[in-house]
């Protein structure tokens, strides 16, 4: 007993001289996450974002050791973390074989839980084969990481892969993609895409890497029937005036707020609107983080608007959040960008799928303060890819084909990838019925030119979500300011190690 | 003693039964666990997505940045010892009151149905355990519904935004998850117990509670300290119901942030020096912990022979 | 010798009895139907479509109950049926190899007295402690390098090392196996290994199927390691499958999809479980008490 005693008091020794040594080492060594104030330093905020913009530059591509498989080469290997691409390829890609796939489309038309075959083929009998891994806890870039990088020793190629805007620079730039006119398309084949669009598919160096079949403007969808009770007007123009710009926003909020009405739901709902209009993008070219002024505008907002009952204290994609949009919430609107629209406020807004009923034809939509943007999903072909001439013809049919983009809206409501067909869309008499029969097309057609990526950079993914989580904690009043700076700066480092506080 | 001095000459029978053992741990467990090891010792990570970084040679590098007092590990290992005694505490208050009354003799219970439905909670996955009871406390969930309800308050608890009430969440789904285990380990317990104590105690005219602190918890201390120590494994691995519960631990100031989800945030960012270091960290932890089991094992061991001979 | 003492507070006691005996039942009942809770939940919201579950709980089910039931079952990007059936192949192998070797072991050291017995038992219950997270680092690197992932093996052979399957078996064995039975085995000629596979195993049976069981369900209900591991959608076991529905995209989410996936993964299980639970109950006891 007594020989386990002394093993038992040398591992507590061993504890605390770790700690011991490590208060020691402390004062020589700068360790990530090392920081000499506490919270947020303007100053040195300041400092950090006239250091100019961290340039990513765009990495060597991956030599490529072996050489695809004949068995690689019958396959086109495409990796995703959702069902949405594949639906596009399989209802609208011409070459993809339905039969063979046994693909079924279900007899309502709705989306998802369709019936697919165990195996898909193009028409030439090249098998599609699907490597989907959820975007959760960076699943999937993980996943994606590990398969690029072994790539180069692999007899099996991926062809193509799939990225979200969020974190689309970090592929663009590093060594894995096969520039689009490698590929096999031309500038002239993209020309009727939406510049933005361009600008986040390329690299660092501005050669386009990516495209996309959708573009993502958001607009500010609101309901109709508060909006006559408050404003005296349902008409999206006179609601526009109200809203233009956020010292309006303000007011028109506390307006609602007397009549008993929230502005918004939650804490995150004006977040991307804030985000996509920065002056500085979120990190220096000394990898300082730096907290653009429009984020901190964002901070204060929200507090004010929680600690004034402007919004409803929700979070995005909470069940309280959804239930705020469907007829027993008194929210006023909800910042949505196209696919939003359509398939999330759609169904809350409804008490039944497909009923019609509930808030059904009694939401609108107008621009709201600033143009934004949120979403999309971009294609890559990566480098190694043995089967250029068949992801060239898909980027080719799905990205730069106005017939089969039109359908697609047709389809799907999704607003395509064609600057000429939307601008015809928005000047017919299309109509959305969900939203009493206004032409929203025409308004998604006006905000899609205003959007800038030009701030986006390959850390935005995971500071957006580390900023919005932490400052949640002192709109909540659970911490005070600086506190919540210091745990987003703390997340940060931890997602980023090679990132610091600015100023250290 | 007689199996003891024949039994020398198959020692090598011992040898090789624990061989499979031994083989597998060793590529399994020991490799991975040394080189986890060996990269705490380095600055390693993967920058931008695509960039390595390192391996680098940094010494403590990594120990002294999570001994920082910026880095707050104290705080984690507080809240993993705070989670964990939140749902032990419950637990094993419940347990052993089941226990009791299911093996009182007076009492005549039916007890069939209730060891059924405890223990069913525990075949639930964690995450999925973790997922229901979000739905249940959260802002427009049953549990709000009714005491706005009852009460007519215009506003919902929002118990995932303060930080007891989160942990209160937490320790409610480990309680449940675990206690019907519990529950039927002290009733075996218990049942082992020489009825002939009770009888003499009843006859120095002792109630209910008497022998129950008199009798029952001491005689069955070395199977409430097996569950005691089983209970604190688990607590320090505790991680999937808190993950979702707080979103990733950030919620409220990260006061429901254990030691294991925040090593997860090192392993999510391929940051492999400082998971490493954690990693260790971790370890000798539970090398501590697992050296107080050890030592109550060897305490029991004579007791238990005791024991045992008095029932046959 | 009782009888006396009975008698003198008969009445007194008897009513006391009475009122103790409905506070047990009430308590009991309470806690019971709090343990079922999150069950009640989880077949409402099997019955309930997307958009309603989205805005909040119903206490009464829904009519989508077949409808949920044929999109996860339909979906050929999911998989679940093929999913289950690697489940329960990992999950059973896992039980098989966890219990046979950790018996085996704990034979070892409970039987046979030989030098390192002492620090081999020591050193097990060491290792009993470490968490999975803390090697998951290495083990995934070294199973990259070793062309295991998207193989089973990695999820099931390291089950052979289960160091608390051994400790309940050392238990067990302390309590229900008496030395002379090894004793009486080499009288009569019967070798070691035949001694432990048709003589000790079948006196273990018990300790086998409680230890089976609970490897099992910890193996089915396991995301951690598998997660790391396992990616081609022939390979995904159901918690993966589970994490894959719950975080599809806003054009398919669909938490109906979710909550039937989530039920029909752990009804399996809880079958299992109500059909054995006599066996389990009795098995926990017998393994824990020798205290």
């Amino acid at each position: 007993m007594t020989k386990l005693k002394r093993v038992l008091a040398g591992s507590l020794a061993v504890l605390m001289a770790g700690s011991a040594l490590a208060a020691c080492s402390k004062k020589d060594s700068g360790g990530n996450g090392d920081t000499s104030y506490k919270g947020f330093n303007e100053e040195a905020n300041k400092k950090a974002a006239e250091a100019g913009a961290f340039k990513p530059t765009k990495a060597e591509t991956q030599k490529q050791n072996t050489e695809g498989s004949e068995e690689s080469k019958k396959q086109i290997r495409i990796y995703t973390w959702n069902e949405e691409f594949k639906e596009r390829l399989r209802c609208y890609y011409p070459e993809y074989d339905k039969e063979a796939s046994e693909f079924e489309v279900n007899e309502d038309g709705s989306q998802g839980a369709r019936k697919v075959g165990e195996h898909e083929y193009l028409k030439d009998g090249t098998e599609i084969v699907w490597v989907t891994t959820p975007n959760t806890d960076n699943q999937y870039q993980n996943k994606l990481d590990e398969d690029l990088k072994n790539q180069a020793d692999s007899d099996m190629k991926i062809d193509m892969f799939l990225v979200e805007a969020d974190y689309a620079m970090k592929y663009l730039n590093g060594p894995y993609t096969m520039s689009v006119a490698e590929v096999g398309l031309t500038d002239s084949d993209t020309a009727d895409q939406y510049e933005y669009t361009k600008v986040a598919g390329s690299d660092a160096n501005g050669t386009l890497q990516a495209v996309s079949w959708q573009a993502t403007p958001g607009l500010f969808a609101y309901r109709r029937d508060i909006a006559k009770d408050v404003f005296g007007t349902d008409d999206p123009e006179k609601i526009q005036a109200e809203l233009a710009d956020w010292d309006k926003f303000n007011a028109a909020a506390a307006k609602l707020k007397e009549a008993g009405y929230f502005m918004l739901s939650g804490y995150d709902d004006s977040y991307r609107v804030f985000s996509n209009n920065v002056t500085y993008p979120w990190v220096n070219a000394n990898s300082e983080i730096v907290i653009d002024d429009n984020l901190l505008k964002w901070v204060d907002q929200t507090k004010e608007f929680t600690d004034k009952g402007y919004n409803n204290k929700t979070s995005l994609w909470a069940p309280e959040w959804n239930a705020d949009q469907g007829s027993k919430g008194k929210v006023f609107g909800f910042f949505y960008s196209t696919w939003g629209i359509d398939f999330t406020l759609a169904g809350n807004a409804e008490d039944n799928k497909g009923q019609k009923d509930g808030l059904y034809g009694k939401y609108a939509v107008c621009a709201g303060p600033q143009a934004y943007f949120w979403g999309g999903t971009w294609m890559v072909a990566s480098a190694g890819c043995d089967n250029k001439d068949k992801v060239a013809d898909i980027m080719k049919q799905l990205t730069c084909n106005k017939d089969i983009l039109l359908d697609i809206t047709k389809g799907t409501q999704d607003y395509t990838n064609t600057k000429s067909g939307m601008e015809e869309y928005a000047s017919t008499d299309f109509k959305s019925e969900f939203l009493g029969g206004q032409n929203h097309i025409a308004l998604f057609a006006e905000a899609a030119p205003k959007i800038d990526f030009s701030k986006v950079g390959p850390y935005d993914q995971g500071l957006n979500e580390s900023f919005q989580s932490a400052m949640k904690d002192y709109f909540t009043g659970k911490v005070d300011k600086d506190t919540a700076f210091d745990n987003f700066y703390k997340s940060a480092i931890e997602k980023y190690p090679e990132l610091k506080k600015p100023g250290k | 003693m007689m199996v003891k001095r024949k039994s020398i000459s198959y020692a090598k029978w011992g040898y090789i039964f624990i061989i499979p053992f031994f083989v597998v741990f060793i590529i399994f467990n020991l490799v991975p666990l040394v080189s986890t090891f060996y990269n705490s010792f380095f600055e390693n990570y993967i920058a931008q997505g695509y960039m390595q970084i390192g391996p680098n040679w940094v010494g403590m590098d990594n120990y002294s940045t999570l001994f920082s007092p910026d880095t707050e590990l104290s705080k984690y290992l507080g809240n993993t010892f705070v989670l964990w005694l939140l749902g032990f505490i419950p637990q094993i208050f419940f347990s052993l009151l089941f226990a009791s009354w299911f093996t009182d003799l007076r009492l005549k219970l039916k007890t069939g149905a209730y060891k059924v439905i405890f223990y069913l909670p525990n075949v639930i996955m964690a995450a999925a355990m973790g997922m229901l009871f979000f739905t249940l406390f959260s802002p427009n969930g049953p549990i709000n519904d009714i005491y706005m309800k009852i009460t007519g308050a215009a506003e919902p608890i929002r118990y995932f935004d303060n930080v007891w009430t989160q942990r209160s969440v937490i320790a409610i789904i480990n309680f449940l998850m675990w206690y019907g285990n519990t529950t039927i380990m002290l009733m075996a317990a218990i049942n082992g117990i020489d009825t002939s104590l009770y009888e003499s105690a009843q006859i120095d005219g002792a109630n209910p509670t008497q022998t129950f602190w008199k009798i029952t918890i001491p005689l069955i201390r070395p199977i409430l300290l097996y569950v005691l120590i089983t209970s604190l494994i688990g607590g320090l691995q505790m991680y999937d119901v808190p993950q979702i519960i707080t979103k990733n631990g950030e919620n409220v100031n990260r006061t429901s942030m254990t030691l294991v989800m925040y090593l997860q945030k090192h392993l999510f960012s391929k940051n492999y020096g400082m998971a490493g270091a954690l990693s260790v960290i971790l370890f000798i932890i539970a090398g501590v912990l697992s050296m107080l089991v050890f030592f109550f094992v060897q305490e029991r061991d004579p007791k238990a022979k005791k024991k045992k001979g008095g029932n046959k | 010798m009782a009888a006396p003492i009975d008698a003198v507070g008969a009445k007194s006691n008897s009513t006391t009895l009475l009122i103790r005996r409905i506070i047990c039942y009430v308590v009991l009942t309470l806690v019971a139907v709090i343990s079922l809770i999150p069950f009640y939940i989880l077949i409402i919201n099997m019955t309930r479509e997307h958009s309603h579950i989205q805005k909040g709980f119903s206490v009464l089910p829904e009519g989508k109950l077949i409808d949920n039931f044929k999109s996860v079952i339909n979906n050929q990007d999911w998989k679940m049926l093929n999913s289950l059936k690697n489940s329960l192949i990992v999950s059973a192998l896992s039980a098989l190899l966890s219990t046979y070797f950790s018996a085996l072991t704990a034979y070892a050291i409970h039987v046979y007295d030989f030098k390192l017995r002492k620090p081999v038992f020591t050193f097990i219950l060491m290792i009993m402690m470490v968490p999975t997270q803390v090697s998951a680092l290495g083990f995934v690197r070294l199973m990259t390098s070793w062309k295991l992932i998207d193989n089973f093996i990695p999820l099931i052979v390291p089950s052979i090392a289960a160091p608390a399957t051994f400790f309940f078996m050392k238990q067990y064995m302390e309590s229900s196996l008496p030395l002379d039975i090894v004793e009486a085995a080499r009288i009569d000629g019967s070798g070691e290994f035949r001694t432990f596979n048709s003589l000790i195993l079948p006196i273990m049976k018990p300790a086998i199927a409680v230890q089976a069981i609970f490897t099992f369900v910890s193996s089915w209900n396991n995301f951690f390691i598998p997660g790391l591991i396992l990616s081609d959608k022939n390979k995904r076991t159901l918690p993966i499958v589970i994490n894959i529905i719950r975080s599809a995209d806003y054009s398919v989410f669909d938490m109906g999809s979710v909550y039937m996936a989530i039920g029909i993964s752990i009804l399996p299980v809880a079958l299992v479980y109500l059909f054995l639970s006599k066996f389990i109950i009795r098995g926990i006891a017998l393994g824990s008490v020798k205290g």
